[in-house]
C-alpha cells in the first residue's frame, strides 16, 4: 500500500513539476532568455556549492552515526586472530581515500562556482602541464604502491594453508540447496573419505565411505561450535551448486565449490559470552531480543555467531543459517564427548552397513579400553579381582577360538607382558544344557587354549593357569536365553600381584 | 600536433584547404535511394544517425524495464511486510498470497534480481550507451559520411533488438526468466533442476547473449574500421575528440573480449544440452547423482570474467569520453591534458584485461594467484586518478555554463570519485574477504559504473539531443533532473556501503533469518524510498526526452554550443552522408577554446600563419 501512495505521488509530483517547468519556459521567454540564463547560470553554481559542503558533512555525521553497526568498529571487533589485520588495512585504506575523497569534491564544486560564467570574461587557455601531470600521477603511484605492499602482506598471512607441524582442528562444511551439513573428524582428528556417488538423502547425506575407517567417528553436528585459540582449517565443500561457507564476525568467506574442495583456515580469539559481554556495553543491545516481550532476555544475551551463504545458490539462498558458538576449550571437550558418531548411530548393524561381518577399529578400541580399565581396577583393587573376558569366542562346542577374539586377547597378552609377577588363572564357564562331564572337559580345553594364545603371544607361562568350572558357576540364571548366554564366558582371576 | 603548412604549388592541396575534401558523394545517387521509404529510412536503416536514435530509443525501453524490476524487489527489501496484492495483475503468480497479504515469490525476486543486472549492464550500458554514442558521433566527430560499413551497422541493431526480443519473451515464461544472477554461474545455471529459472528461462537467456554477442561485435569491427580509415584529411589520431578515443577503445575491448564469453556459453549450452561437463563435477542434486565429472565451474568463471571485467570499462570508456568533450565544451577550456587522458584510456583498457580474477578472489583459485591481480587491479587506479585531476583542472579557470549536459558530467566525475575510491578496497584481496559479495560491493559497482555511466549517457543525451532531434530538451526539467537524481543516487547507493560493511551480504531475498544482517529495517525503507522517486525522476526525464522531440525549443542555429567539432558544422537536418556538398577539412585539435582572447576555434579553421597549435 505505502508502495501504491508512493507511485502515485510521485507521478502526480511529475505532472505539475512539467507544468512548471513549462510555466517558467514561457516566463523565461517573456523576460528575455539571455538574462534568465545569467541567473539560473549563478543560482545553479551556488547550489553546486550547497551541495558539496552537504554532501561532505551528510558523508561524516552518517558515518559517524552508524560506526557501531558496522564490523570492525565499536562492539564488533573481529573475533578471529587474522581478522583485526583486515580490518586495520580497511581503515588505512579508508584513511587515504577519505583524503581524496574529501580534497577531489571541494575542488569538483569549488571550481564551477568559483569559474561560473561570467561574458565579459574568457576562460584560461591552460591545456596542459607536465610537471602538475607527474606529481599527480607520481602521488597515486606512491600510495598504492604502499596499499598493495601492506595488503598483499595481510592476504598471504591470511590465506597459508597450515603447517602440519601445529595443533589444529580439521572440520568439514558441506553446502546444499538451502543448508549446511558441518563434520568433526571424531577422535582420530581425521576426516573420512567420501564419494557423491554414496550420498543418499535418508542414511548417508554426505556420501561417506564407509569401509574407510576415519568415517566411522564422524560426526555431524547442527551447531559450529569451537574452542577459543585453536587453530581451525575448515574444508568446503558443496554437493550441488556453489555455495559460500561466510562467517562474517570471523571474517571468514570462501566458495564452497561442487567437486573441488576450498579451505579456510582461522583462529577464534573470543567466545560467544566474552562478545556478549562486549555488546552489552552499548545501548543498542540493552533492549529486548523479542520486542513483544519486554522482560525477556536483552539482545547482548541472545547474541550468537552465525554462518551464512555469500554466494547465490537459488531461491533459499538468504535461509542457510547455522549457529556458531565459540567457547573455552573444557566446554568444548564436554560437548564433544556429548556428540555420537554417525556410522555408530545410523548405519552400524544396518543393512547399509558394509562392515556387518567384521568388528571395526573404533569397536576394538572401545574394547581395549574396557578391558583396559576393567583390569586396573582388578589389579587396583583388592576385592574385585575377576574380570570378564567379554569378547573371547569359541567356535559352538569346540574350544577353537574365534577369529574376533584375538582382538581381545593380544591386548591382554600386551598387559599381561607389561605386569611383570602377576599371575592369573584363565577360566571357562558353561551353561547347564548338556551333560556336565561334556561341558566340564570342554571348559577345561577353553581355558587351555585360551592360556596357549597368550603364551604364543609372548606371555610367561608362569603367570598363567587354565581351569574349565563347566555349569558349576552360573552368574545368571539358566531359565532363560539371556542367563545361559551369560553363563557361557572366559574369566579372568588374578591370584597373586 | 604540428601544423603541417600546405605547399603553395599543390593546388589541389590548396583547394582542399579551403573549401573541403570532394569525395564525389552526390555523384553517386545512392543517397536520396537509401531513403526514400518509410521502412528504409526509419526501420532497416542504414544511416548512422538513425541507427543511434534507434539505439537510444530501444535503450531507454529497457532501461525502464529494469529500472521497473529494481523498484519492484527493492519494495520487497524496504518493505518485506507490505502487501504487493496490488502488483499481482501485473505479476500474476510471481505475488503469493497468504493470509491475505501478497509477497513477492522468492524465485521472482531472484528472477528480477538477475534480469535487472542483465538488462542494465547489456542492453542498456553496452548498446544503450556505446551504440547510440558511437554511431551518432563517430561518422560526424572525424569527417566521414557514415560508417564503413553501413549494412553491418544496420545489423548490428537488429541483432540487439532480436537479443532483447527473446529476452523479453523469457519475461513471460511460466516457469520465469533465468534467475541465477547475471553472471550465470555454472551449476546453477547448468542445471534445469537447480532452479525453475534455469530451465527454459536460461535457454533463452543464452540465446539472447549470444545474439547479442554478434550485435557488438559487428558494431565494434564497424567503429574501429571507421575511427582507423574515414578520418577527414587533416584529422590525425592525435587531433581526435576524446570520445572517439573512448569509443575506438571501448570497441578494441569489446571485440577482443565478448568472443571468450561466447566461448563460455557455447561450453555452458553444451553442458546443458548435450551432456558434456565443462563446468561440471560430482554433483548431487534433487537426490540423484549426476553422471558429470571433470570438469570446473571456476573455469567459467575465468572465461566470464575475462569478459566481465573489460565489460566495466566498455561501460564506463564512452561516458568518459563524453564527458570529457562535455566539460571542456561547457567550461569553454581546452581539456587539461589532452595526450594524458588519451594514454590513460589506452592503459584502463589494456590493464583490463589482465585484473579479471580480482572478481574471484574468494572463488576457490589459488590464494598465491591473487598476488599479481592485487596488483594489476590497484594499477588501474593510477590512470583512472590522472583523468578525475585532469577533469577538476579543466574546470580550473573556466567560464562555466550550467546546462544540463555540464552539470551531469560534474555529477559523472563525482560519482567516479566516490565509486573508484571503494574499488581500491575491494580491489585489495585482504579486504575483499570479508567485502566480497557484501551491499558494499553493490554500492561500488552501481555508483561508478551504474550512476555514474548513466550520468555519462545523460550528458551526452542533453548535450547532443539538438544534433539527434534539432531541438532542446526543457532545460528546467533537466536541471530538476539532475538534482534529484544526484541527491537521489546518493540517498540510494551511500548507505548501501554500511550495510556492507556491516557484513550483510548483497542477494538476500530476506535479512530476517539472521540476527547479524537484521538491524538495517529502516534504512533499507529509506534507501527504497529513495529509489522510488530517483525512479519517478527518470521518468520524468523520458517524457522530457519525447515531449522534446516534437515540442522542444527549436535549434536555429548550427552550432549552439559555440563548440570545435566537426558534428557543429553540419546543417540542422544533416541528411545521409551528413554534409551536402564536400567534407569538411581539419586543421587542429578539438579544444581550441578560450586560445588566443577567443572563446572557441573550430577544428575546420586553418591556422594563422603565426599561430602555435593548441596542442603542442
Amino acid at each position: 500500500m505505502t508502495g501504491l501512495i508512493a507511485i502515485l505521488t510521485v507521478v502526480l509530483l511529475a505532472v505539475i513539476i512539467v507544468q512548471l517547468a513549462r510555466i517558467s519556459e514561457i516566463a523565461s521567454k517573456i523576460r528575455g532568455e539571455e538574462s534568465v540564463r545569467a541567473q539560473v547560470n549563478n543560482r545553479t553554481a551556488f547550489y553546486c556549492l550547497v551541495f558539496m559542503i552537504g554532501f561532505l558533512i551528510f558523508c561524516i555525521v552518517s558515518a559517524w552515526y552508524y560506526k557501531n553497526d558496522m564490523l570492525g568498529y565499536g562492539p564488533h571487533a573481529a573475533a578471529s586472530a587474522h581478522g583485526g589485520s583486515l580490518d586495520d588495512m580497511f581503515d588505512i585504506t579508508l584513511v587515504f581515500t577519505g583524503i581524496v575523497f574529501v580534497l577531489t569534491h571541494i575542488a569538483l564544486f569549488w571550481f564551477p562556482y568559483k569559474y561560473k560564467e561570467d561574458k565579459s570574461r574568457i576562460a584560461t587557455f591552460f591545456a596542459h602541464s607536465t610537471t602538475l601531470e607527474i606529481v599527480w600521477t607520481a602521488i597515486p603511484t606512491v600510495v598504492l604502491i604502499f596499499l598493495v605492499v601492506r595488503g598483499l602482506n595481510v592476504w598471504n598471512n591470511a590465506m597459508a594453508d597450515i603447517d602440519p607441524e601445529e595443533d589444529y582442528i580439521e572440520i568439514e562444511a558441506t553446502g546444499y540447496q538451502f543448508a549446511w551439513d558441518l563434520r568433526y573428524p571424531g577422535n582420530d582428528g581425521k576426516l573420512g573419505t567420501r564419494d557423491y556417488k554414496m550420498i543418499n538423502t535418508a542414511n548417508n547425506p554426505l556420501g561417506q565411505d564407509w569401509t574407510d575407517e576415519k568415517n566411522h567417528d564422524d560426526f555431524l553436528p547442527t551447531e559450529l561450535v569451537l574452542p577459543v585459540g585453536v587453530k581451525v582449517r575448515v574444508r568446503i565443500t558443496a554437493k550441488d551448486v556453489l555455495h559460500n561457507f561466510y562467517l562474517p564476525h570471523f571474517r571468514v568467506k570462501m566458495d564452497a565449490v561442487p567437486g573441488l574442495p576450498t579451505y579456510f583456515i582461522f583462529t577464534p580469539i573470543k567466545t560467544t559470552d566474552e562478545y556478549r559481554q562486549e555488546l552489552r556495553k552499548y545501548p543498542a543491545y540493552q533492549v529486548p531480543s523479542d520486542p513483544t516481550e519486554p522482560d525477556g532476555p536483552q539482545k547482548w544475551e541472545t547474541f550468537n555467531y552465525e554462518l551464512a551463504c555469500a554466494e547465490l545458490c537459488g531461491k533459499g539462498h538468504y535461509s542457510m543459517r547455522r549457529v556458531v558458538r565459540i567457547v573455552e576449550q573444557d566446554e568444548y571437550e564436554e560437548w564433544l564427548s556429548q556428540q555420537s558418531s554417525y556410522y555408530m548411530l545410523n548405519i552400524r548393524y544396518t543393512e547399509n552397513d558394509p562392515n556387518l561381518d567384521k568388528l571395526i577399529g573404533l569397536e576394538i578400541n572401545q574394547r581395549k579400553q574396557e578391558l583396559k580399565s576393567a583390569f586396573d581396577n582388578a589389579v587396583s583393587m583388592g576385592d574385585i579381582n575377576t574380570i570378564r573376558l567379554k569378547n573371547v569366542f569359541f567356535e559352538t562346542g569346540s574350544a577353537s577360538l574365534k577369529n574376533d577374539s584375538k582382538y581381545e586377547l593380544d591386548y591382554l597378552a600386551e598387559l599381561l607382558s607389561s605386569s611383570e609377577g602377576l599371575k592369573v588363572e584363565l577360566s571357562g564357564h558353561t551353561d547347564n544344557t548338556g551333560e556336565s562331564e561334556v561341558n566340564m572337559t570342554l571348559s577345561q580345553s577353553r581355558a587351555e587354549a585360551v592360556r596357549d594364545y597368550l603364551i604364543g603371544k609372548g606371555v610367561s607361562a608362569d603367570q598363567l593357569s587354565a581351569k574349565g568350572y563347566g555349569d558349576t558357576k552360573p552368574v545368571n540364571s539358566n531359565e532363560t536365553e539371556e542367563g545361559r548366554q551369560n553363563n557361557r564366558r572366559s574369566e579372568l582371576k588374578i591370584i597373586s600381584k | 600536433m604540428a601544423h603541417v603548412a600546405v605547399d603553395p604549388n599543390d593546388k589541389e592541396a590548396v583547394m582542399i584547404e579551403k573549401t573541403g575534401y570532394d569525395d564525389h558523394f552526390h555523384d553517386h545517387h545512392h543517397g536520396d535511394k537509401y531513403q526514400s521509404n518509410f521502412i528504409s529510412h526509419y526501420i532497416f536503416s542504414m544511416d548512422h544517425k538513425i541507427i543511434a536514435r534507434q539505439f537510444l530509443i530501444t535503450g531507454i525501453f529497457w532501461a525502464i524495464v529494469g529500472a521497473a524490476m529494481s523498484i519492484i524487489f527493492r519494495l520487497q527489501l524496504g518493505f518485506p511486510e507490505a502487501d504487493l496484492q496490488w502488483i499481482k495483475p501485473l505479476l500474476g503468480k510471481w505475488i503469493v498470497v497468504d493470509n491475505g497479504i501478497g509477497s513477492l515469490s522468492q524465485e521472482f525476486y531472484y528472477a528480477l534480481v538477475t534480469m535487472h543486472g542483465t538488462i542494465l549492464v547489456f542492453f542498456v550500458l553496452t548498446a544503450g550507451l556505446s551504440g547510440t554514442f558511437s554511431n551518432l558521433l563517430i561518422p560526424l566527430q572525424i569527417g566521414a559520411r557514415d560508417m564503413a560499413s553501413p549494412f553491418l551497422n544496420m545489423l548490428s541493431y537488429w541483432f540487439f533488438f532480436l537479443a532483447g526480443a527473446v529476452m523479453f519473451y523469457s519475461l513471460f515464461l511460466n516457469t520465469g526468466p533465468f534467475s541465477g544472477g547475471w553472471t550465470g554461474y555454472p551449476p546453477l545455471s547448468a542445471l534445469p533442476q537447480a532452479s525453475t529459472g534455469s530451465g527454459t528461462g536460461m535457454t533463452l537467456w543464452l540465446i539472447s547473449l549470444t545474439l547479442f554477442v554478434v550485435s557488438v561485435l559487428l558494431g565494434g569491427i564497424n567503429y574501429i574500421t571507421t575511427i582507423l580509415n574515414l578520418r577527414t584529411k587533416g584529422m590525425s589520431m592525435w587531433r581526435m575528440p576524446l570520445p572517439m578515443w573512448a569509443f575506438f577503445v571501448t570497441a578494441v575491448l569489446g571485440l577482443l573480449s565478448f568472443p571468450v564469453l561466447a566461448s563460455g556459453f557455447f561450453m555452458l549450452m553444451f553442458d546443458r544440452g548435450l551432456g558434456t561437463s565443462f563446468f561440471l563435477n560430482e554433483i548431487f542434486i534433487q537426490g540423484q547423482a549426476l553422471d558429470r565429472v571433470g570438469g570446473s565451474p571456476i573455469l567459467y568463471q575465468h572465461l566470464f570474467w575475462f569478459l566481465g571485467h573489460p565489460e566495466v570499462y566498455i561501460i564506463i570508456l564512452p561516458a568518459m569520453g563524453i564527458v570529457s568533450e562535455v566539460l571542456s565544451v561547457h567550461a569553454r577550456k581546452p581539456i587539461f591534458g589532452y595526450q594524458a587522458m588519451v594514454l590513460s584510456i589506452l592503459a584502463i583498457g589494456f590493464l583490463s584485461f589482465i585484473v579479471w580474477a580480482h572478481h574471484m578472489f574468494m572463488s576457490g583459485v589459488n590464494p598465491f594467484l591473487s598476488n599479481f591481480f592485487v596488483i594489476f587491479t590497484l594499477i588501474i587506479a593510477v590512470p583512472s586518478a590522472v583523468k578525475v585531476f585532469n577533469w577538476i583542472t579543466t574546470l580550473y579557470g573556466g567560464n562555466i555554463r550550467f546546462n544540463s549536459a555540464m552539470l551531469f558530467a560534474i555529477g559523472f566525475v563525482s560519482m567516479f570519485i566516490s565509486g573508484g575510491l571503494t574499488g581500491i578496497f575491494l580491489g585489495n584481496s585482504a579486504i575483499d574477504i570479508q567485502m566480497h559479495d557484501t551491499y558494499f560491493v553493490v554500492a561500488h559497482f552501481h555508483i561508478v559504473m551504474g550512476v555514474a555511466a548513466f550520468f555519462g549517457m545523460f550528458s551526452g543525451i542533453y548535450h547532443w539531443f539538438p544534433r539527434m532531434f534539432g531541438r532542446f530538451m526543457n532545460e528546467t526539467l533537466g536541471r530538476i533532473h539532475f538534482w534529484g537524481t544526484m541527491i537521489g543516487a546518493y540517498a540510494i547507493f551511500w548507505p548501501m556501503h554500511y550495510i556492507g560493511m556491516a557484513g550483510v551480504p548483497r542477494r538476500y531475498y530476506s535479512f530476517d533469518t539472521f540476527e547479524s544482517f537484521n538491524h538495517f529495517g529502516p534504512m533499507n525503507q529509506f534507501i527504497t524510498i529513495a529509489a522510488i522517486i530517483v525512479f519517478g525522476l527518470q521518468i520524468l526525464f523520458v517524457i522530457n526526452f519525447f515531449y522534446s522531440i516534437f515540442k522542444g525549443k527549436v535549434m536555429t542555429e548550427k552550432n549552439p554550443y559555440g563548440a570545435n567539432t566537426l558534428e557543429w558544422t553540419t546543417p540542422i537536418e544533416a541528411g545521409h552522408g551528413n554534409w551536402p556538398g564536400k567534407i569538411p577539412v581539419v586543421h587542429r585539435w578539438a579544444y581550441d577554446y578560450g586560445k588566443d582572447g577567443r572563446e572557441f576555434i573550430p577544428q575546420i579553421e586553418p591556422m594563422a600563419s603565426d599561430e602555435v597549435a593548441g596542442d603542442h
